[in-house]
């Protein structure tokens, strides 16, 4: 079997659910004929039609619109935005509308929509197109944050947010579309939503991240296992709701705890993870819990986005500065 | 130069302020029965519109915004719409949705500050009240398409006030609805005030009616004190959106005899007597006046028909007022169609502070 990269593993989703449900349907800008700027739909309308693969007029807030009056009525869309940047226009369909359609109606409406983006920096794209802002989603009750970071979870998560009967943002780093490619089999499996994902066991320290931040901290473990310090790796992969349970168990076991993410500091998910680390963990913990990440400024244009993307130093630094600690 | 492009906006009247006619009459307004069923329906919203003020002086509901002087666009809605349809409505619709099987008791029960209200007993999928202006008209955009995709010959009514059209999801509604053909039919509820800005310094376009040409479709205002007109007017743009997937924009243009919501005071902006002006045209008296020049009805038969309305919102509010409190809880088991691990800990925290709703 083939191994296929992470924008693949997407497109391989989305078909097989549009082949297993009807009522799937796809939309956003360039998606049909185009089969979206990163190829992640491609081949989509040929397979389906554009009844079910629809290229939008310019609006993202009409492609959120259109997604929850479409979603009342039974359907499942998946709709995309070309980048993270252009989806604040539909913020007011989102958090006003789709995170509480069953709220508001006790039920009898709901919102099985999926807003798929990529997201994240590290691409040499124009500015605007390298935002990595989930903590504005993560922050709106009734909403979903899904993060995928390998070909295979991917697939197994996009499956699962469509799937699931309540708003998603699916966030796709777009740095890892095409990094590391993987045989997933196409078997409709899905893997489980609000679930973190340990990638690799370890001993002495807990590093927590997600997203196209996986890359770096896959590495840097590497490198200091090398020096003898053993880390364990946790994907967060469902940012909101957050399973706390994992990482806590995590920290009990290893008594330290570094979260990594791209976006900037103040109020990210990170000060989240360690909020609830401190408030449930503090006796495990054998040193401060720290964080690595971006700087709390507007992304840089393509020259200095690769010093604003924390690094594999940066991690292996803060890594031993904690194992220092104690 | 040459002229590429050149566009008309109709302008709809059926009956007159002194409720004679001005055009021809349609063959469901020439059923005396039709036309009591209508006028009831606007005797019932103003009763209901009065009552509900009443109960927000004393404090057993929260912010109302009255239809009064507008019971013409709702009741001519209600009666237009096919049951099949979907109605999306902005937030002075209570004519209309009491016509889509909607209880007076839901409608207090939501401005009385509590979401059951929203859930509908009826059932069925029309949305409720939205809140955030002119939003609703992308739901019914994406309804309509949902309709296309399926094949169905259903069609989609969406409502909003004259500020609504300002917002850019008015126009990208209107867009995607040219292009992809949908069958959909928007009304502005043009009562010449947003909240305290007037009809004239929300845009300088002539007619709120002429914004559907820029999305490829016709635009039309209707006499909206003129019951038969509005009901008329949206019972063929829905027909043409069921039959043959065509959009449609109607302008309907009446007066808000209210202040915006009780929460409001528009003696703050509103010229002095410009609602008295005004009232010569509200559509109550000028369909009783039709009526009973026709022979169709009378004063005898008006009383008898505002008691049995006044009896119904009597009886509303008792139903309202012993509907059960709600309990704390149903923050959190709505918020997902299943509550996910992290937040219950939050929930039972809430149960165990043992607190009760407010009103």
């Amino acid at each position: 079997m083939a191994e296929i990269t992470l924008v693949e593993a997407i497109n391989q989703a989305l078909a097989f659910e549009m082949q297993a449900d009807p009522n799937v349907v796809v939309l956003g800008e360039d998606i049909a004929k185009n089969g979206g700027v990163f190829r992640a739909t491609v081949g989509l309308l040929d397979k389906f039609g554009p009844e079910r693969v629809r290229d939008t007029p310019l609006a993202e807030s009409m492609i959120a619109g259109l997604s929850i009056g479409m979603a009342s009525q039974g359907l499942k869309p998946v709709a995309e935005f070309q980048f993270m940047g252009f989806i604040y226009p539909a913020l007011d369909q989102i958090i006003n509308h789709a995170s509480r359609m069953r709220h508001r109606t006790r039920g009898r409406l709901s919102c099985g929509v999926v807003f798929r983006t990529p997201f994240g920096a590290g691409i040499h794209a124009p500015e605007h197109h390298s935002e990595s802002t989930e903590a504005i989603f993560a922050h709106i009750p009734g909403l979903r944050v899904v993060v995928p970071s390998s070909p295979a979870r991917a697939y197994g998560l996009l499956l699962a947010s469509i799937r699931n009967p309540d708003p998603v943002i699916f966030l796709e780093p777009s740095r890892l579309y095409r990094w590391a490619k993987q045989v997933v089999p196409n078997d409709g499996k899905a893997l489980p939503l609000d679930k973190c994902f340990t990638l690799q066991v370890g001993m002495d320290i807990t590093l927590v991240t997600w997203g196209a931040m996986v890359k770096e901290t896959l590495a840097a473990a590497n490198r200091l296992a090398k020096d003898g310090i053993s880390c364990e790796i946790i994907d967060v992969a469902t940012i909101k709701p957050l399973d706390i349970e994992t990482i806590l168990a995590s920290v009990e076991k290893t008594g330290r705890c570094i979260i990594i993410h791209e976006a900037a500091r103040t109020c990210g998910v990170g000060a989240e993870i360690a909020a609830q680390v401190a408030e449930r963990g503090l006796m495990f913990l054998q040193a401060p819990i720290q964080r690595v990440t971006g700087y709390d400024t507007i992304v840089p244009y393509a020259r200095l986005e690769k010093i604003y993307i924390p690094s594999e130093n940066q991690i292996i630094e803060t890594v031993n500065k904690v194992m220092e600690f104690a | 130069m040459k002229i590429v492009a050149h566009f008309e906006i109709p302008y709809y009247q059926i009956v007159n302020e002194e409720g004679k006619i001005t055009s021809d009459v349609p063959e469901f307004a020439k059923d005396p029965d039709h036309l009591i069923r209508l006028y009831r329906v606007m005797i019932l919203n103003r009763l209901f519109d009065l009552k509900a003020i009443a109960l927000t002086r004393t404090g057993k509901l929260g912010t109302y915004p009255s239809a009064r002087g507008q019971e013409a666009v709702f009741a001519g809605m209600g009666d237009a719409i096919e049951k099949e349809d979907i109605f999306v409505p902005y937030y002075r619709d209570v004519g209309t949705l009491i016509q889509r099987g909607v209880k007076l008791k839901e409608i207090l029960l939501y401005w009385g500050g509590d979401e059951r209200g929203n859930a509908f007993e009826c059932g069925g999928k029309d949305f409720p009240y939205s809140v955030p202006i002119g939003t609703q008209m992308l739901h019914a955009a994406g309804i309509a398409t949902a309709f296309r995709i399926r094949g169905e010959k259903r069609a989609v009514l969406v409502t909003c006030g004259d500020g609504g059209t300002s917002q850019g999801d008015f126009y990208e509604a209107m867009n995607v609805a040219g292009v992809w053909k949908l069958p959909v039919v928007f009304v502005i509820c043009n009562n010449q005030w947003a909240i305290s800005v007037p009809r004239s310094q929300q845009t300088a376009s002539q007619t709120l009616a002429q914004k559907a040409i820029a999305a490829g479709f016709s635009g039309e205002q209707v006499d909206g004190n003129d019951v038969i007109a509005v009901r008329e007017r949206i019972f063929l743009a829905l027909k043409n959106a069921r039959e043959k997937n065509e959009p449609t924009l109607l302008e309907i243009v009446s007066y808000r005899h209210a202040d915006h919501t009780t929460a409001d005071d528009a003696s703050r902006y509103e010229p002095k007597n410009q609602r008295e002006l005004e009232w010569k045209n509200e559509p109550i008296a000028r369909l009783y006046t039709y009526m009973t020049n026709l022979g169709m009805w009378s004063k005898e038969k008006d009383q008898a028909l505002n008691e049995e309305c006044a009896a119904l919102v009597e009886q509303s509010v008792q139903d309202y007022a012993s509907i059960p409190s709600v309990s704390p809880e149903v923050m959190f088991d709505y918020l997902y169609a299943v509550l996910p691990e992290a937040y219950k800990e939050q929930r039972d925290m809430l149960i165990k502070r043992g607190e009760s709703a407010h009103g």
